[in-house]
């Protein structure tokens, strides 16, 4: 069950991504409208991460392309903001919020130059925006995890961006910061922007995202929420890997042949 | 003494050298070194370290002088390969980091060893103070090594002051970095690069051995002084300076003293101390901080029991005991009177012939602490589920650290109840 859509602002053709030689996603396929804020749900294991890391190019994909904005990566990049994991980085680094969210603002800068005076307001300005300028002096891991995950929120609003990928926002948080951070995405797409979130909470999902994507290690379906976000679709998500496509991907691990001719 | 004045005033054009040298090669060694140690790459620079002895060698083989310049290429050349080496285990074999490392480092060491006895035994006049290289030797440095090593160090650090954005976003988050579009390979190519060569510039007068702790231990002092990167970078580089100072001291002073070791102990010296007396950091502090909750622990228990026993006699300033006290909570009488006589300093109590009354802020003091006992006792049973009789000791513990923030919720949360789960009257003000 697919929802494809005209002039869409992200398309993935046919995406197979690979760890050493093992495929962890196959042939991942799908559009997004402008505008929508997306939920990629799956199980663990399910290659949610995975996806937004091949489309920033964090990792290189074995066969497809993405497309944003009709453009490749490099050319749209002011417009695409990627809020990683909070535990891909050491919060004991020596900085404080306001040095990460004016993180937000060195794509604008480019090499070499320093943060302006522009730039250190709008640092704040985000800080702002998510209940934290009273922090913004605060060494990083003298923060909580939900105060963390919204000094990355403020960063990637520095950004200013139209497409957003956030890799588990909500991980580690408490009730009180989810609210207010979903209460900020919300916000945003109905400005105009897009939103994709990796989550993992089911309960959560149709009260969040008005369009989903179900993944597990293949796309089970992706379209707008009140169509897809059902019994059926959650059953075949969930309802363990598919046992033969674990073992063709163990196969290829082993025997090391490349996926495709690559 | 004459030494000190002579070393002080720098009247020696010789010793000038030598200690300009060294305070640059090592504010840029600490400087770099931030890096490599916020980057978790600490052993790295051992690694390099060591490769460079080979580099080193080969140069002076090849071109039979002691040329600067054509020791550093030489240098240059395996330390850096070293890197690359490293990472190539790591990825085509089954070794994690820290066997590749530290094969990496026997290995390039040994061929260094090697080649220096070979040298050694060549008959080469020129070869002698080439062995300075394994401990350093400032005192070997002349006026072309430290121009040619003071260069680089200076370009190490005007590097750094422009880079100084990139290097942080790539320390602390690599993939936000490429996401934005930063080159961060070259980035990275430039942050090895320059560390090799902050390394490479000071073997000379710290050595291969040792050059690492020169890497490391200024950015783990620092560290424990400072939550900002750049203050940290100037605090290592300072370090670093301060080190080498006092190392080519020692060195010129006494002879036959090698430096390396010299100002690696002054390093380690000053890590030291960050570690033991650093503020909020440091093991003294963190002492400090657990005595002074030890304390306060102490003496909020005593004014509670002084409270409950008010409560049973119904007369909170009756005067008691040592002898009373010891009775109700368990302490050894010498214990209790040594905590009775800071309390009478601290104004919680008063004494009259070995006897004890709650002043008013003692017994509001000890009304909170019972408040606070009984309060959170009925938060876990209500909230928490526990039995009442399993709830007891964790409020012990819960009733000390309980901020008025926190004592006011509890409060509203459990609207003020009259009695605890043991039907104790919990007493507000």
């Amino acid at each position: 069950m697919k929802t494809q859509v005209d002039n869409p602002i992200l398309e993935v053709h046919d995406l197979t991504v690979s760890y050493n030689k093992k495929p962890v996603l196959w042939g991942i396929d799908f559009t997004l409208p402008k505008g929508v804020l997306v939920g990629i749900i799956g199980p663990n294991g399910a290659g949610k991460s995975t996806l937004i890391k091949t489309i920033m190019g964090l990792i290189p994909a074995a066969s497809g392309f993405v497309k944003l904005f009709d453009k490749q990566l490099e050319e749209v990049r002011g417009k695409v903001s990627y809020v990683p994991q909070r535990e891909s980085v050491d919060w004991d680094f020596p900085a404080s919020a306001f040095d990460v969210v004016l993180m937000g603002r060195y794509g604008k800068l480019g090499l070499f130059k320093r943060p302006r005076k522009a730039d250190k307001e709008v640092a704040m300005e985000c800080l702002e925006k998510v209940g934290m300028q009273q922090f913004a002096g605060r060494q990083i891991s003298q923060l909580s995890g939900g105060q963390q995950q919204r000094v990355f929120l403020a960063r990637a609003l520095a950004q200013d961006a139209e497409l957003y990928f956030m890799d588990e926002p909500f991980a580690g948080v408490d009730a009180a910061t989810e609210a207010a951070i979903i209460e900020i995405l919300k916000r945003m797409t109905e400005a105009g922007k897009t939103v994709v979130v990796v989550h993992h909470d089911l309960q959560s999902v149709k009260e969040y995202f008005n369009w989903l994507l179900l993944l597990n290690m293949r796309l089970v379906a992706s379209g707008p929420t009140n169509q897809i976000f059902t019994e059926e679709l959650l059953q075949e998500t969930y309802g363990g890997k598919l046992t033969l496509l674990a073992k063709v991907g163990d196969l290829l691990a082993k025997q090391e042949v490349p996926a495709r001719e690559k | 003494m004459n030494d000190l004045i002579n070393f002080i005033t720098l009247s020696d054009p010789n010793t000038r050298y030598v200690v300009l040298g060294v305070m640059l090669m090592s504010a840029g060694a600490s400087v770099l070194g931030c890096f490599t140690f916020l980057r978790k790459k600490a052993l790295i620079g051992d690694a390099i370290a060591h490769a460079v002895l080979p580099g080193v060698c080969v140069a002076f083989i090849l071109s039979g002088e002691k040329n600067p310049i054509l020791l550093l290429l030489g240098a240059f050349a395996t330390g850096w390969f070293s890197v690359y080496a490293v990472d190539f285990i790591k990825k085509n074999s089954r070794l994690k980091e820290d066997s590749a490392i530290g094969l990496v480092l026997s290995v390039f060491f040994g061929i260094g060893i090697l080649l220096l006895t070979y040298i050694q035994h060549s008959g080469n006049a020129l070869q002698s103070g080439l062995d300075s290289f394994i401990f350093g030797k400032a005192a070997s440095l002349v006026s072309a090594d430290v121009y040619v090593f003071g260069t680089v160090a200076v370009l190490l650090i005007v590097v750094v002051f422009f880079l100084f954005k990139e290097f942080m976003l790539i320390s602390f988050d690599e993939n936000y970095a490429v996401s934005i579009g930063f080159p961060v390979k070259t980035l990275e190519f430039i942050l090895t690069t320059l560390t090799v060569l902050a390394v490479i510039v000071g073997i000379q007068a710290i050595g291969v051995v040792l050059m690492a702790a020169m890497l490391i231990t200024p950015a783990a002092a620092a560290r424990f002084w400072t939550n900002r990167l750049p203050i940290m970078l100037m605090l290592a580089a300072s370090i670093g300076i301060v080190s080498g100072i006092g190392g080519s001291f020692v060195s010129y002073t006494i002879s036959g003293m090698p430096t390396g070791p010299w100002i690696v102990l002054f390093v380690s010296f000053i890590a030291m101390i960050s570690f033991l007396f650093a503020p909020q950091k440091g093991l003294a502090y963190r002492w400090y901080g657990r005595e002074k909750h030890k304390a306060l622990i102490m003496e909020e228990n005593i004014l509670k029991a002084f409270y409950q026993l008010g409560e049973q006699d119904e007369n909170f300033f009756k005067e008691r005991t040592a002898e009373e006290l010891s009775d109700k909570r368990g302490y050894p009488i010498a214990v209790i009177n040594r905590w009775f006589s800071k309390l009478v300093k601290h104004g919680y109590l008063i004494s009259k012939n070995n006897q004890y009354t709650l002043t008013e802020e003692g017994k509001v003091k000890g009304q909170r602490v019972t408040k606070l006992h009984r309060l959170w006792e009925m938060y876990l049973t209500e909230y928490v589920n526990l039995a009442p009789d399993h709830v007891h000791d964790d409020a012990e513990n819960i009733e000390h650290i309980i901020t008025p923030e926190i004592e006011k919720k509890l409060e509203e949360q459990l609207q003020y109840p009259n009695k605890d789960p043991h039907d104790s009257h919990i007493p507000y003000r």
